[in-house]
């Protein structure tokens, strides 16, 4: 069986004829596997979803309990129709996963969703998964993206709340995984004090305490005046009237984009720091010559760059020109 | 160049002013000489280096990326230096002070340019990479005046800004004899001739204030629609500063040229064809030029009006009454046609005042001004001794189309706003507007614009076009720039006509009729 009969690119998202299933699919289909929580990837209404315990909480929390008719934890080697499938974690946010597809006879296929090769506090590190063909991600698929240590980008946060006491931070982060794991960041960067979560962050906060991941004393972002030097909010809500409470706030956002400044000024950021859940040009690169895979199928974000590095390599790439995926959602 | 890096990164993305002076007084009290010095002068424009030509650069990055990769990469990015410090590989994170990479820029032979560009590249992080090739290429884009510079430097000690002022251009960077007269040292000698002086301004003033004045005690004379500046010749060295002090006479050689005299001046610059004075969009064809051409030098001649003399044959009359110093200008022979004096106004009453302010001899003129003939020549603004009554300002009711998101304390609230006029059946965008309103107004104008968003780009929201604004500005001029044709001066949103229909906004021909 070639690979391309094996998964291929449709209307609803990507489909495996031989499982029966769709990965990540942007409309409700009968039968869907979920790489991870975030709204784009992990839509409500499917029949029947299979995914990481973590990932099916998420979905729990944020559509409620009925999104799917039926729900199975992805635990260990799977068959699913006539193919084998397994999850490993992808390093992307909480409970994120590669799903890797084989079927009897054939290439394996992994499909890595959304991954990160750094160290982050709030997930598991990714894991390697030899393969035939490897579907990855090219958010940030141009060489201009290097992400820097985020410690270092702690380090700014840290200098200009020290330059500006009196002046609250408001730092953009999107709700699920880049908040918490800006929060975590921040305590290892020493800062102590209360933090300030907007409403909108507080299920998926409380969700990854439960989880056995320590974000210190979080305070609501939601009385009249906010005792907290340090605020964390979804991008979204410096549109909204509630920002308004705070005065003469540093307004900042925490994004692999933020690396280029005319995205930072369109934004209208004072504070930019970038701060990334998705591999960049060295991450994706290595990932790549550390799987040797034989083919590598690209879904979403720049890929002419990273087709382009591809075809320098010598190495068969191909374009998925999957639709539905925001470049980096908010 | 951490710091340096830093301080760039910083500015360019803050706004505000306060914020601003914030980040560079810091920046300048815990960086030692000369990086210092260095920093300042780059971000002022007074750093001259060798200017490193984007195809240099280009070169460089063929020999190391990928041509298509290097087209996407820049193509995302969309600006050359900031490309090229992305892309530079290398790990390098040296502190290299400023001074070693401005030693390099002023230094190095072209020959050798390339390569020890390279090399400096090699040793620095990525933010500090793109410190460095702005200063290479010359264009820092942070926001940041000369004016608030020295703001800044003024609140490090106690020299005023005016002080600074008055020393600035005969200062040359590193800076070290200013920083050390800030830090409580001696008052650096002037170094150059020629120096500006703070320039002596005036408040508004309306005629019921005026009744209160009696007119025998003041003098009165048009004000001109150009330039404020200060035209000094001091023993051969010729400037021309704006009211700044900055020094624009690079782009006024005609000008300069004219300066036949011995002194400081401070008059109008404005531009005359045949003893005519022209608007002020034609003064404004010759700004923030580097060269100029012969034939805009024959098109748009350049000359100066004078109001004051403050220097004169060796002689500071800054102290003296204005009624002498006017008595002193009056009489003095300035050896050429493109500098006469603005003549005074003849009057005994306020009345009659108001009424040659009501009907003046050219469209150029911009109001009146009085000022007490006692009144010495003070720097800055001080309140009284001279007024400005400027003639109304013209207004037009148009129609809010787009709002953008303020910074600082307006972050959050929809706070500019781009208003239209009636075309045909189209609202053709003819300004922008931030001010004019109360906060409680703004509040308004926010709950306003978020009820009724019909699109959105990026940060700016279109609006349903229904709510009128009656705007007020100063002047206008022809602009290519605008899609309406023109261009309006201290644009402000002068009322809010909840109560009138769009439809009875102004049209956009009844605004070209006000063109002067």
């Amino acid at each position: 069986m070639r690979a391309d009969q094996i998964l291929h690119p449709t209307e609803a998202g990507l489909y495996c004829p031989p499982g029966d299933f769709f990965i990540d699919p942007i409309r409700p289909v009968p039968r869907a596997l979920i790489t991870h929580g975030h709204g784009d990837h992990a839509r409500a209404g499917h029949g029947a979803v299979m995914a990481t315990r973590q990932t099916l909480d998420i979905m729990a929390i944020r559509y409620g309990t009925d999104f799917a008719r039926t729900r199975q934890v992805a635990e260990g080697p799977l068959r699913v129709g006539d193919t084998q499938v397994s999850f490993h974690p992808a390093g992307h946010i909480l409970g994120s996963a590669q799903i890797a597809v084989q079927p009897g006879a054939g290439p394996k296929i992994v499909v890595s969703g959304d991954y990160c090769r750094r160290a982050n506090p709030v997930c598991a590190p990714f894991e390697p998964v030899p393969c035939d063909v490897f579907v990855t991600e090219a958010t940030f698929g141009l060489p201009v993206f290097r992400h820097p240590d985020p410690a270092q980008e702690m380090a700014r946060l840290l200098a200009s709340m020290a330059e500006f006491p009196d002046r609250p931070h408001l730092i953009g982060a999107y709700a699920l995984g880049k908040a918490q794991r800006l929060i975590a960041l921040a305590r290892a960067a020493g800062i102590d004090g209360p933090i300030a979560i907007h409403g909108a962050l507080q299920r998926l906060c409380d969700y990854h305490i439960e989880q056995g991941i320590a974000l210190g004393a979080l305070i609501p972002a939601t009385a009249e005046d906010v005792p907290a030097h340090l605020v964390i909010a979804p991008p979204s809500a410096f549109a909204s009237p509630w920002v308004q409470r705070f005065r003469d706030p540093v307004i900042g956002f925490a994004s692999g984009w933020m690396q280029v400044r005319a995205r930072a000024r369109q934004r209208g950021v004072e504070l930019p720091l970038v701060v990334s859940d998705h591999v960049d040009w060295p991450q994706v690169t290595a990932t790549i010559r550390e799987l040797s895979p034989s083919e590598v199928w690209i879904t979403h974000g720049a890929e002419e760059g990273l087709l382009r590095w591809c075809e320098l390599q010598g190495i068969p790439a191909r374009p998925l020109r999957l639709v539905g995926y925001e470049d980096e959602p908010e | 160049m951490k710091a340096f890096a830093h301080l760039l990164e910083r500015l360019a993305f803050t706004p505000a002013r306060n914020a601003k002076l914030r980040l560079l007084r810091h920046y300048l009290e815990t960086t030692p000489d000369p990086d210092r010095g260095y920093a300042l002068a780059a971000l002022t424009g007074d750093l001259k280096l060798r200017a490193v030509t984007p195809s240099l650069l280009r070169g460089l990055m063929a020999e190391r990326v990928d041509d298509q990769l290097f087209a996407l990469s820049y193509d995302f990015v969309g600006d050359l230096a900031e490309t090229i410090a992305l892309l530079w590989q290398g790990d390098g994170d040296q502190d290299v002070p400023l001074h070693e990479a401005v030693t390099l820029l002023s230094d190095t032979g072209k020959a050798g340019l390339p390569a020890a560009i390279a090399a400096m590249l090699d040793r620095l992080g990525p933010s500090q990479r793109l410190a460095f090739l702005k200063l290479a290429t010359g264009n820092m884009r942070v926001g940041l005046s000369a004016r608030l510079a020295r703001i800044a430097l003024a609140e490090m000690g106690e020299p005023e800004v005016a002080d600074i002022e008055e020393i600035w251009h005969g200062l040359k960077p590193p800076y070290r004899p200013l920083f050390d007269w800030i830090a409580g040292g001696a008052r650096p000698e002037h170094a150059a001739r020629a120096p500006f002086r703070p320039v002596m301004l005036s408040t508004p003033v309306d005629l019921d204030q005026l009744r209160g004045f009696d007119p025998d005690e003041y003098m009165a004379e048009w004000k001109w629609d150009g330039i404020r500046v200060q035209a000094i010749n001091d023993g051969g060295v010729r400037r021309l500063y704006s009211r700044t002090g900055e020094d624009i006479g690079a782009a006024f050689p005609d000008v300069i040229e004219a300066l036949n005299f011995d002194g400081a001046a401070d008059g109008e610059l404005l531009v005359r064809r045949d003893g005519e004075v022209a608007v002020f969009g034609d003064l404004q064809k010759r700004l923030n030029r580097k060269a100029i051409s012969r034939a805009m030098l024959d098109s748009h001649p350049a000359g100066l009006r004078l109001y004051d003399l403050m220097i004169w044959q060796g002689r500071d009359l800054r102290g003296l009454p204005l009624a002498e110093r006017r008595a002193v200008l009056d009489g003095a022979d300035f050896g050429s046609d493109r500098i006469d004096v603005s003549p005074l106004l003849d009057f005994a009453t306020w009345d009659d005042l108001a009424a040659l302010r009501a009907d003046p001899p050219s469209a150029v003129i911009e109001g009146v001004m009085i000022k007490r003939r006692d009144s010495p020549y003070v720097g800055g603004r001080p309140r009284g001794p001279w007024f400005k009554w400027k003639r109304d300002p013209m207004v037009v009711d148009a129609v809010m189309l787009y709002a953008q998101r303020g910074h600082g304390k307006r972050s959050g609230f929809y706070s500019d706003f781009t208003f239209g006029l009636w075309d045909g059946d189209q609202l053709v965008p003819v300004g922008k507007a931030y001010f004019g309103f109360t906060d409680e107004e703004l509040r308004e104008l926010d709950r306003f614009v978020r009820t009724n968003t019909v699109d959105r780009f990026g940060p700016v929201r279109a609006v349903a076009p229904k709510l009128v604004l009656e705007v007020a500005f100063e002047g206008l001029n022809e602009s290519g720039r605008h899609k309406s044709g023109i261009a309006m001066r201290f644009p402000r949103i002068s009322r809010i006509r909840w109560d009138k229909p769009a439809a009875e906004a102004d049209r956009l021909d009844s605004l070209k009729e006000m063109l002067p």
